[in-house]
């Protein structure tokens, strides 16, 4: 008979036995180089909880005086002590929302190009104009902007308006569709104009998240579809777009947080009021980032104090924002198959 | 089961023809081509056609009928008269999912198509509206100081501008790199509960509008501890910036690096600073590159701190720690808050001239980056290919007067001991 011979445990060997102990002697190079990194993690620590602590103390000051009335007030007066972020906030959201409104379609666009139509030769060369179209920095969007969109806008806005002008946000004052001779700078310096330059800029990040998880849609899921005889846009909607839905939004929330923060694109554009604007095609608007270039030279300590105030809110947004983004990204299943 | 054989032998034995036979092949006629399953019919490429012409001409009829102006409108009215007409025209020989299909791809090519003509169009207008400045040898040399805005285009530059710039990343480099790439090595060489608190904040720093981080320095640094605006404290808003997004960016390169290597330099005695420095960063080198050539260029094209740390002039300033400095962003800026002609031209030639210092930092990002961890080039191959063959020469001749001296050591005549391992050839 074949069976397996099992020795004799020793069952007092068991008891007495420790485990063994294992032990690391780190060599002298080896402790200077974990000392040092440890350093360097820790004063990196200490810079950015240096920002976040000094902006928000510094906002305390003026937040302490403002009280509630800081999220509600419009005005920007914060000498008189009459301040706060409600038109400023409002605008930047508007123009942030306006620029997704465009950057979305277009992004989803480009990304489903490159990953599924473009012809595989220029797909490299693709990827790495939309990656360098991310880096062209911002004050070139602005100019562009300024020069040339603003001219060319008119017309569409004033379409709008005359068309569309019974919903809230299209409206117009002072424009009369009837009237020849009425002025066209009433559309100039919208929030409708900084959006859609502001949506060129964030674009380019928000395709090459999603380009990045429709390209990773697994090959398996693609053939099935196609061997049910599906069409390649049936195949797109059926395989690519659920499987990179998490990509999408999260790519959309970075471009969200970086629409948010974009100041000099907006300041040049924009004409900055201390109103609450919701007439998207109407001149004026103002956003966070833009009251701060605008009036830092001239502020008063209290003054500077009230515009971090600003720029702590605006941080927190943003903040908030990327968190959404970053753990909608992880937690999808196209964050998954990145682990490989 | 018994007498299958015999049973076969009488099954043969009834039919008449024993042998197998071969099926009659049909001739092949000679122009018989295989079967195309890919590329395009020609009703493909002609609805495709026939529906861009119809949709232009259908355009070019309500403009002139109605009061319709405008190139966009023109644009929009024609695009949308294509897509109309593109899927009556594949409607007549398809069924409705083939139609889905045809106008999905031909919206989102034209998506792709927009985006990327509008991108190359910025630039384009940007460099053309420059060009009048970028032609005279002058805006590369010169400063602003003697130029005032009415002055020609021959007189004036923006080295100063272009100097700062250098200068500010340059001082931004300096303390972004060693600082960034240490602490993404300190979180993936050292794991543990403080390391992931590091790497929550930095990601969260990477959400600080540019503005506040200069608004931070220009509160700290210039009204409370009372320096000037100048090159250096624009430089510290730059690397406040710029350091989270280093940091990030080194850290998914440098988790790359597979597992296998770092273990196979423990195993073979090393310890954790010779594993990091000789087998973690090199690997890693290509993509750390690229990181901080893309945070370069990032750093090099923001505005808004400067704006607030920097100050303005017109002059050349070399030092960057006493009095303002000017960057290329900052001056565009500048530049084109003024009404005339000339100094708006300064400014897109300026603007022009900083797009092409990132595109310049992007195509070496390319050249240098773009592999992942392990992944040579070419000429990194040969290299490793030649060190390899000189690793293997100097084994053999080490073994070799190894052996050598040994023989003499056996040998009874002794002559002075010698005993070469080859180290110093």
């Amino acid at each position: 008979m074949a069976t397996t011979f099992l020795p004799p445990r020793h069952e007092d060997d068991a008891a007495s036995v420790e485990p063994r102990q294992l032990t690391t002697t780190r060599s002298q190079s080896d402790r200077l180089f974990r000392g040092g990194v440890s350093a360097s993690g820790a004063l990196v620590l200490l810079i950015m909880a240096l920002v976040g602590i000094f902006l928000t103390i510094r906002a305390l000051q003026a937040l302490s005086q403002a009280g509630f009335s800081f999220i509600t007030t419009q005005a920007w007066e914060p000498d008189g002590g009459n301040f706060g972020i409600a038109a400023v906030l409002s605008g930047t959201v508007l123009i942030a929302l306006t620029a997704i409104f465009f950057a979305v379609p277009l992004s989803t666009g480009v990304a489903l190009y490159i990953s599924e139509y473009s012809p595989r030769k220029i797909r490299q060369t693709l990827i790495s104009l939309v990656d360098l179209m991310a880096a062209v920095p911002s004050v070139v969007f602005g100019l562009w902007g300024f020069f040339f969109l603003q001219g060319q806008i008119i017309g569409l806005a004033r379409w709008i308006s005359t068309y569309f002008g019974w919903i809230p946000f299209f409206a117009v004052d002072g424009s009369d569709p009837d009237d020849p001779l009425s002025t066209a700078t009433v559309f100039t310096s919208s929030t409708f104009i900084a959006g859609i330059v502001v949506a060129l800029m964030v674009a380019p990040i928000t395709t090459s998240v999603m380009r990045e998880v429709f390209s990773q849609a697994p090959v398996g899921e693609r053939e099935g579809a196609y061997a049910l005889g599906a069409t390649k846009w049936g195949m797109i909607r059926s395989v690519v777009l659920p499987f990179g839905r998490g990509g999408m939004i999260g790519g959309t929330m970075l471009g969200l947080g970086r629409a948010l923060g974009e100041t000099i694109a907006v300041f040049m554009i924009i004409s900055p009021v201390f109103v609450f604007q919701p007439h998207i095609l109407q001149n004026g608007t103002n956003s966070v980032s833009a009251l701060i270039a605008l009036r830092y030279g001239e502020a008063t300590p209290f003054g500077t104090s009230a515009l971090m105030a600003a720029g702590l809110a605006l941080f927190i947004i943003t903040l908030v924002v990327n968190f959404i983004a970053s753990s909608i990204v992880s937690r999808s299943r196209s964050g998954a198959a990145t682990d490989g | 089961m018994t007498a299958s054989i015999d049973d076969l032998d009488k099954l043969a034995s009834v039919t008449p023809d024993r042998r197998t036979t071969l099926p009659q092949r049909t001739p092949t006629p000679p122009d018989l081509k295989p079967r195309r399953i890919g590329g395009f019919r020609r009703s493909d490429v002609l609805s495709l056609v026939g529906a861009a012409i119809a949709g232009l001409g259908f355009a070019a009829l309500l403009f002139t009928l109605l009061p319709f102006s405008g190139w966009l409108g023109f644009l929009v009215v024609a695009y949308l008269g294509f897509v109309a007409l593109y899927a009556v025209l594949v409607s007549l020989d398809e069924d409705f999912s083939a139609v889905k299909d045809r106008l999905a791809a031909v919206m989102i090519q034209s998506l792709a198509f927009t985006l990327l003509m509008a991108l190359v169009f910025v630039v384009t207008f940007t460099v053309i509206r420059g060009w009048e400045a970028l032609t005279n040898i002058n805006f590369f040399t010169q400063d602003m100081q003697n130029a005032g805005p009415l002055d020609p285009l021959t007189s004036g530059g923006i080295l100063h501008a272009i100097a700062g710039t250098l200068i500010m990343i340059t001082i931004a480099l300096s303390i972004v790199i060693p600082l960034g790439v240490a602490c993404a090595v300190y979180m993936n060489e050292m794991p543990g509960p403080f390391a992931r608190f590091v790497r929550t904040i930095s990601e969260a720093m990477t959400a600080l509008p540019s503005i506040v981080a200069g608004l931070f320095i220009y509160a700290s640094l210039i009204l409370i501890l009372g320096f000037d605006k100048s090159g250096l404290a624009a430089a510290m808003a730059i690397s406040v910036m710029m350091l989270p997004i280093i940091i990030r960016a080194s850290d998914v390169v440098l988790r790359l690096v597979p597992g296998n290597l770092k273990e196979a330099a423990y195993a073979l005695g090393a310890g954790q600073w010779r594993t990091v420095w000789h087998v973690t960063l090199p690997t890693a080198r290509s993509g750390l590159m690229t990181a901080i050539i893309l945070g370069t260029a990032r750093g090099i094209g923001e505005t808004s701190p400067v704006l607030l740390t920097a100050g303005f002039t017109a002059a050349l300033n070399l030092n960057p720690t006493t009095g303002p400095m000017v960057s290329l962003p900052l001056a565009t800026f500048e530049f084109v808050k003024s009404p005339e002609p000339t100094m708006i031209a300064r400014g897109f030639g300026t603007a022009a001239v900083l797009m092409f210092v990132v595109l310049i930092l992007f195509i070496i990002a390319r050249i240098i980056g773009g592999r992942g961890p392990g992944n040579l080039s070419k000429s990194q191959q040969k290299r490793r290919a030649k060190r390899s063959r000189e690793d293997s020469q100097r084994f053999t001749k080490r073994e070799s007067s190894r052996v050598a001296s040994q023989e003499a050591l056996a040998t009874p005549s002794s002559s002075p001991r010698s005993l070469d391992f080859g180290d110093s050839s």
